[in-house]
């Protein structure tokens, strides 16, 4: 199957030089961090993990997403995912890519990396998040590849698939848990020490991931004959509603429990984070940006019109995912870390090079994407299946087209 | 064709198992069971610990002055701003002691600076934590390192509740100055973690840590599993605390008030 | 039964095959030409840890032993086949004696290649500039 992703037009091959050369410039700067060491970062010794580690643990909750289109078509036998099931088994290995990048770019000894499998040490949760993150994306790869090589010879997907799907399925629940405990079994920790660290996790990931995947969904609709059931994203949008406000309200739940019960140790990163502590205000403005832009976004989702408004919807996605970049990939790592073990504040902001290696890990994930969703879209294409009608509905869409009608919101021909 | 690649397949399977054998068959030839033993002049305990008196051992200046000496004795580079590295340092009470503070804590107890190292702990989260077991708690309650091990991901300096470990951001060699280095005592390579290591290369050979050599008697050292030790003695007598009891860790620094 | 792209197809085979062997032709060559490093051996010790041959062989095997004896078991006293001990240590036993890093490590490694990263931490005993 891979030939379908040689063949493109002048915009994909021109798209795909323009990731290189962003991986390229990026590349220069990890040369850089190879010479000369972390040093180029902003990180020190009271924030040692730093934008990259942030970004791994964002990444973990696109990648466990994934299954919230998954899980409808096989658990719940919900059939207007059927043909979406792919792109997001596909940008869960992306996702893997760029967290196991992430990790890479992050430690001090690259070439010591198979110490984690040499010297294996299950009681420590970094070898859990390395055996749960490459089985992730072993399985999305397996079940991926075999499903649709299977749909492009008009075939039945093979029986022996089953259970790797299921396992799967419960498998993107486990990395996400997993890379919780990474944090939440920290004693010294106290914004990171909460039993509910993982769920909120997990509820991040479950609206942040799929609005992502819309995201990424919307743009390739522009440049192929794919079109996505109207069903299967409206029904993702809802879960994406809920999803949000599930995550609210356990943020909602961590700012009771510290307040209420006046532990000092649980306030502090909050009270840093949010109105500043020690004279250092650094994340203030942004912490309230989150909390705004995820008002705006939960009021444009929890509204019905609003929430099923097509023009609306990028718009509505996109204030999502950086209200919850902001929470996730930034706030839970430095509010983590500060106050310090001394009380102290030790402000922390990547320096341009820690930036242009990020870029680089997400330049690679984009072409991964880019590459799977164009072999992905090139075999719906030849099946003729989710195709793009001349009126805007899918064809998987119960719209019937012969009178020339335009449908916006929903599928209005039949009444025409 | 078939059959040809199956036993291609079957013959690379077995010379990739061979090859992962061979250390360890060879090994066996060494000798089997490890021809080694503990050096006699070397002294041992069950766990080490430390009781800092600071009533003696209070001011900047003379916990710098230890300082100094671990540092050297150990080439530990010396680096100015968020990136530096440290195994013993000075800090006032607050910081040292948090969620143990008091508003109006006696004058004397708030103007000293009090000795930070790492604390050996009994419950090491650093331990728990490290993917790789390079750093490990020792027979005799030492947490040390095993720098060649260490991939760097530096998982124990969030795991540390003290702060106490740092990580080499960039080269420590030139950080140091080479021609007045400890030729006795490695040097550390940049992406890895390090911190105090109770002087385990000094005790190997019967001497007790730089730090406890050098402060007249102010810092205690022995083995807490021991009542006769003199630490245990020095515990009986008089009041001590350690930094932050609630996480569990059971530090072995004792500090007297 | 007729080869499509035939010739290409030869020449590329050729060219992959050549290339594959070209390392041992080379190294053929200069095997010939080849002489065994001189090493400077210690002056006033003619016996090493263990015999000459077992440490020209596996002495990367009983560093890697003495590293995780010393720092792990904390037993730093390594007692040899004939029955003598050693105290286990790169830069106070096995470099008082190899008192050149230069004459007498990199001698072998260089012409190996390989560049073991002992002395990126272990000071060499010719001090560091």
């Amino acid at each position: 199957m891979l030939e379908i992703a040689l063949k493109g037009s002048k915009r994909y091959y021109g798209w795909i030089a323009f990731l290189l050369v962003l991986i390229a410039i990026g590349s220069m700067a990890w040369l850089d961090q190879i010479v000369n060491g972390l040093k180029i970062t902003g990180m020190g010794r009271d924030v040692s993990w730093g934008f990259y580690i942030s970004q791994f643990t964002y990444l973990v909750g696109l990648a466990a997403s994934g299954v919230m289109i998954v899980l409808p078509n096989y658990f719940h036998n919900y059939k207007p995912n059927k043909h979406m099931v792919i792109f997001g088994e596909f940008m869960a290995i992306a996702a893997c890519i760029m967290c196991l990048l992430f990790i890479v770019v992050d430690i001090g000894q690259p070439t010591r990396m198979l110490n984690v499998i040499l010297h294996a040490t299950p009681n420590s949760i970094l070898f859990w998040d390395m055996i749960v993150l490459n089985g992730y994306l072993g399985l999305n790869l397996l079940v991926g590849w075999v499903c649709l090589q299977a749909d492009r010879a008009r075939l039945p997907h093979p029986k022996w698939l089953k259970p790797f799907i299921y396992t799967s399925i419960i498998w993107a629940f486990s990395i996400h848990t997993v890379t919780a405990f990474l944090y939440q079994g920290l004693p010294g920790r106290h914004y990171w020490l909460t039993a509910i660290l993982a769920a909120r996790f997990l509820a991040s990931a479950f609206c942040s991931g799929p609005a992502i995947l819309l995201l990424v969904m919307m743009a390739t609709e522009k440049f192929t004959t794919f079109k996505m059931p109207r069903k299967a994203v409206t029904t993702l949008v809802k879960i994406i509603m809920y999803a949000m406000c599930v995550n609210m309200f356990f943020f909602g739940l961590e700012v009771f429990t510290a307040f209420y019960s006046n532990m000092p140790g649980h306030m502090h990163p909050l009270v840093y984070l949010f109105a500043g502590y020690h004279g250092h205000t650094e994340l203030v403005g942004l912490m309230w940006t989150f909390i705004a832009l995820a008002a705006v976004s939960i009021t444009l989702l929890v509204t019905p019109k609003l929430r099923n408004n097509l023009k609306l919807l990028p718009w509505t996605l996109g204030i999502l995912v950086i209200a919850t970049w902001i929470d996730k990939g930034l706030g839970l790592l430095i509010g983590g870390f500060n106050p310090t073990p001394f009380h102290t504040i030790t402000p922390y902001w990547p320096t341009a090079k820690e930036l242009l290696v990020s870029m680089m890990v997400y330049a690679i994930g984009a072409l991964v994407v880019t590459i799977l969703f164009k072999i992905a879209t090139g075999v719906k294409e030849e099946l003729g299946q989710s195709q793009a009608m001349a009126c805007g509905c899918s064809t998987e869409d119960e719209c019937d087209c012969t009178h020339g009608c335009v449908c916006t919101e929903e599928c209005t021909c039949k009444e025409a | 064709m078939k059959n040809n690649r199956r036993s291609f397949i079957k013959l690379a399977g077995i010379a990739a198992a061979g090859l992962a054998i061979a250390p360890k068959a060879m090994a066996a030839a060494m000798g089997g069971s490890a021809p080694i033993k503990e050096d006699p002049k070397g002294i041992t305990a069950k766990q080490w610990a430390m009781v800092i008196d600071t009533t003696r051992l209070n001011t900047a200046q003379g916990i710098e002055k230890l300082a100094k000496v671990c540092h050297s004795v150990h080439n530990v580079p010396f680096i100015e701003g968020k990136q530096e590295v440290k195994w013993l340092w000075p800090d006032i009470y607050e910081h040292s002691f948090t969620e143990q503070e008091n508003p109006y804590l006696a004058d004397a107890v708030k103007k000293r600076q009090y000795a930070l190292l790492c604390n050996h702990c009994q419950n090491p989260p650093c331990v728990r934590v490290c993917p790789t077991k390079a750093t490990y708690k020792r027979p005799d309650g030492i947490v040390d390192m095993d720098y060649h091990r260490c991939i760097g991901c530096r998982y124990c300096m969030a795991g540390c509740p003290y702060g106490s470990r740092s990580f080499n951001w960039g080269e420590p060699r030139d950080h140091l100055d080479l021609a007045a280095l400890n030729k006795e005592y490695p040097t550390r390579m940049r992406g890895v973690v390090e911190k105090c290591n109770f002087c385990v290369e000094r005790l190997a050979v019967g001497k007790l840590p730089a730090c406890v050599e050098a402060s007249n008697g102010a810092i205690h050292f022995g083995d807490l599993n021991d009542p006769n030790s003199e630490v245990r003695a020095v515990l009986r007598e008089r009041f001590t605390i350690r930094r932050k009891p609630s996480a569990g860790t059971e530090p072995s620094v004792y500090y007297i008030i | 039964m007729k080869m499509h792209y035939g010739a290409p197809i030869i020449v590329g085979l050729v060219i992959f095959v050549g290339a594959l062997c070209a390392p041992f032709v080379v190294g053929m060559a200069v095997t010939k030409t080849y002489k065994q490093p001189e090493l400077k051996m210690p002056a006033n010790e003619k016996e090493c840890v263990e015999s000459k041959e077992f440490m020209r062989e596996k002495h990367m095997q009983l560093l890697n032993d003495w590293r995780d004896w010393a720092l792990r078991d904390g037993k730093r006293i390594y007692t040899n086949h004939a029955g003598k001990e050693f105290t286990i240590s790169l830069q106070n036993t096995c470099m008082k004696c190899h008192i050149s890093k230069a004459d007498f490590c990199d001698k072998c490694h260089t012409d190996a290649g390989v560049s073991p990263y002992c002395w990126d931490c272990h000071i060499q005993p010719e001090g560091l500039k």
